[in-house]
């Protein structure tokens, strides 16, 4: 084609469109474009009937030249018959007198499908065709979509993390007030039964007036850890503030057991507790409500177990009380006040 | 500048000299010690502090240091897409090069805020194998990057090519490009289809 051939010479079709057939008036593929060629590979097109080289899709009903002849110019869809069923966007135009047409194909949407099925470089498209620009574009596209993808996932765990941080006491590494009310309102909200028990320490001003606040601090770490111990994995331990602490407890609605549980972790809290050479003590009282799934707001619960650590306190503290529960049971390690290692300064006992 | 820019030099840094030594940079330039993000763009006073700390803690002139992140952006594994998208720009060296000039329009193809420098071919008169490029852009140097990138694509196409920064004339830098052989090696495979392609 270095001369004036005119693009009636077949060297020329194929610089212009080297995705085209050449179909005779009876049917056969006088020639195939270069692409088209690498496409059939060890089964050349060239003299086989061009129905049983390509299927055609739509417009539905095209099985020969005449049907073919009548959607001259018109957009086509087909698709390659052999092992590779590569899709194809088409367009047929009359090549002669005689009833021979010139069926033109480009990939269109099925694009990389076919550059990953017949390994295509640029030089088996025209010049002219948009596709490499296209892979460009979807190439650049999945890299920007991943640069994207991995901010998300950056993004994402540090939410995770700062989430984490918003509903922790960082002292004692239990959940705080917001964490509590988060987990409060989800049980009433989801109509599940639980158990609350609100534990208050005493002798803990003592602790930190006395001993610092550093000795404080230490103390209210074992206290958490105690709290730990003496409950389960599915259990919300928060401190509300202070040496107030709330145990939320899923499912657990036996007062007795819930009283039960709070009595071990007073005796917990009353074995003395060493820092910097000295002995801290303290004691706690337990208040416990239990809700029988959606019966009462969180408002309310949280009043009742006020409630009755109210009653523990009043009854002499190392107590715990059940809302409701007209007996009160005797104070943890004998009589209270006495056993106690540190009197208490307000004398209610 | 495009968060891309200023994680392509973190990159760089890091990949090549290690994460130790980007934290001393970082901390030199006052930038962020947890790195850049790709997507965010950023006040461009932070990367003239990052080239700056560039040149004082890798005790290198300005220019290698330039040249060498042009090396590292299409030569290292970690940055393997960068170089397959410029491969897109031509099937030859020569065709590559002569596609410079669309460079800023197919990247603003893929990322619409990217700035990148403009580039202009110029043909030199009667030598087939010559010709400039100008890099017009509002911060001198990235005519270096571009050389250190030039360098790496030849090698990459298997080109034998001398390329020679001609310095700042004004409103423009120059690279001269001398192709002695378009294709005197293999060079590295390059297909159309990507990792991205593939099922």
């Amino acid at each position: 084609m270095t001369r004036a051939a005119g693009v009636t010479d077949a060297a020329g079709f194929d610089v212009l469109m080297p995705m085209h057939l050449r179909v005779g008036a009876d049917g056969r593929v006088i020639h195939a474009g270069p692409t088209l060629r690498r496409i059939a590979g060890d089964r050349p097109v060239a003299g086989r009937a061009l129905f049983d080289v390509v299927e055609f899709r739509r417009p539905r009903g095209i099985a020969d030249m005449a049907g073919l002849w009548r959607r001259a110019g018109q957009p086509l869809v087909l698709h390659w018959r052999g092992p590779c069923r590569t899709q194809f966007k088409g367009v047929a135009v009359p090549a002669d007198r005689e009833g021979g047409l010139i069926l033109n194909l480009s990939f269109g949407i099925a694009l990389v499908d076919a550059i990953r099925d017949h390994d295509l470089k640029a030089g088996d498209f025209a010049p002219t065709d948009l596709a490499v620009e296209m892979l460009y574009v979807l190439e650049a596209k999945a890299t920007i979509l991943d640069e994207w993808r991995k901010l998300n996932g950056r993004l994402h765990s540090a939410r995770l993390a700062a989430e984490a941080q918003a509903y922790t006491d960082t002292l004692t590494g239990l959940g705080n007030r917001r964490a509590m009310d988060h987990v409060l309102e989800r049980l009433v909200a989801d109509g599940q039964a639980f158990g609350l028990v609100h534990l208050d320490l005493d002798f803990f001003k003592a602790v930190n007036d006395t001993l610092g606040h550093a000795a404080g601090d230490h103390v209210l770490q074992v206290a958490a850890q105690a709290m730990s111990d003496v409950t389960r994995a599915e259990d919300t331990l928060v401190r509300a503030g202070g040496d107030e602490f709330l145990l939320i407890l899923p499912g657990q609605v036996d007062g007795a057991r819930l009283r039960d549980l709070s009595e071990r972790l007073i005796a917990r809290l009353q074995q003395p507790i060493p820092f910097a050479g000295e002995m801290c003590r303290i004691s706690g009282s337990a208040g416990i409500a239990v809700s029988h799934g959606g019966d009462m707001t969180v408002p309310v619960i949280l009043a009742r177990a006020d409630e009755a650590l109210y009653a523990a306190k009043a009854a002499g503290r190392g107590r715990a009380v059940v809302y409701g529960d007209r007996r009160v049971a005797p104070a943890m390690a004998g009589a209270a006040g006495q056993a106690l290692p540190r009197p208490d300064p307000a004398g209610t006992a | 500048m495009h968060g891309l820019v200023n994680r392509a030099i973190q990159c760089f840094v890091r990949d090549t000299y290690g994460a130790a030594t980007w934290e001393a940079l970082a901390r030199e330039g006052d930038l962020p010690l947890a790195g850049f993000e790709a997507m965010f763009v950023y006040d461009d006073a932070v990367t003239d502090r990052m080239l700056d700390a560039a040149v004082s803690v890798l005790g290198r002139p300005r220019d290698t240091v330039l040249e060498d992140l042009g090396t590292y952006l299409v030569s290292h594994p970690n940055v393997e897409t960068l170089r397959r998208l410029l491969r897109f720009g031509g099937e030859t060296f020569e065709e590559f090069v002569e596609s410079l000039d669309d460079l800023p329009r197919r990247a603003a193809l893929a990322l619409p805020e990217l700035d990148l420098p403009a580039l202009e071919v110029v043909p030199e008169d009667g030598r087939d194998t010559e010709l400039r490029v100008a890099c017009r852009w509002p911060r001198a140097g990235f005519g270096h990057v571009l050389v250190g990138m030039l360098r790496t694509l030849a090698d990459d196409y298997g080109a034998l090519v001398l390329l020679d920064h001609e310095g700042w004339d004004g409103d423009a830098e120059w690279i001269r490009i001398t192709v002695m052989s378009g294709a005197f090696s293999t060079g590295r495979p390059f297909r159309l289809a990507g990792s991205w392609a593939l099922p």
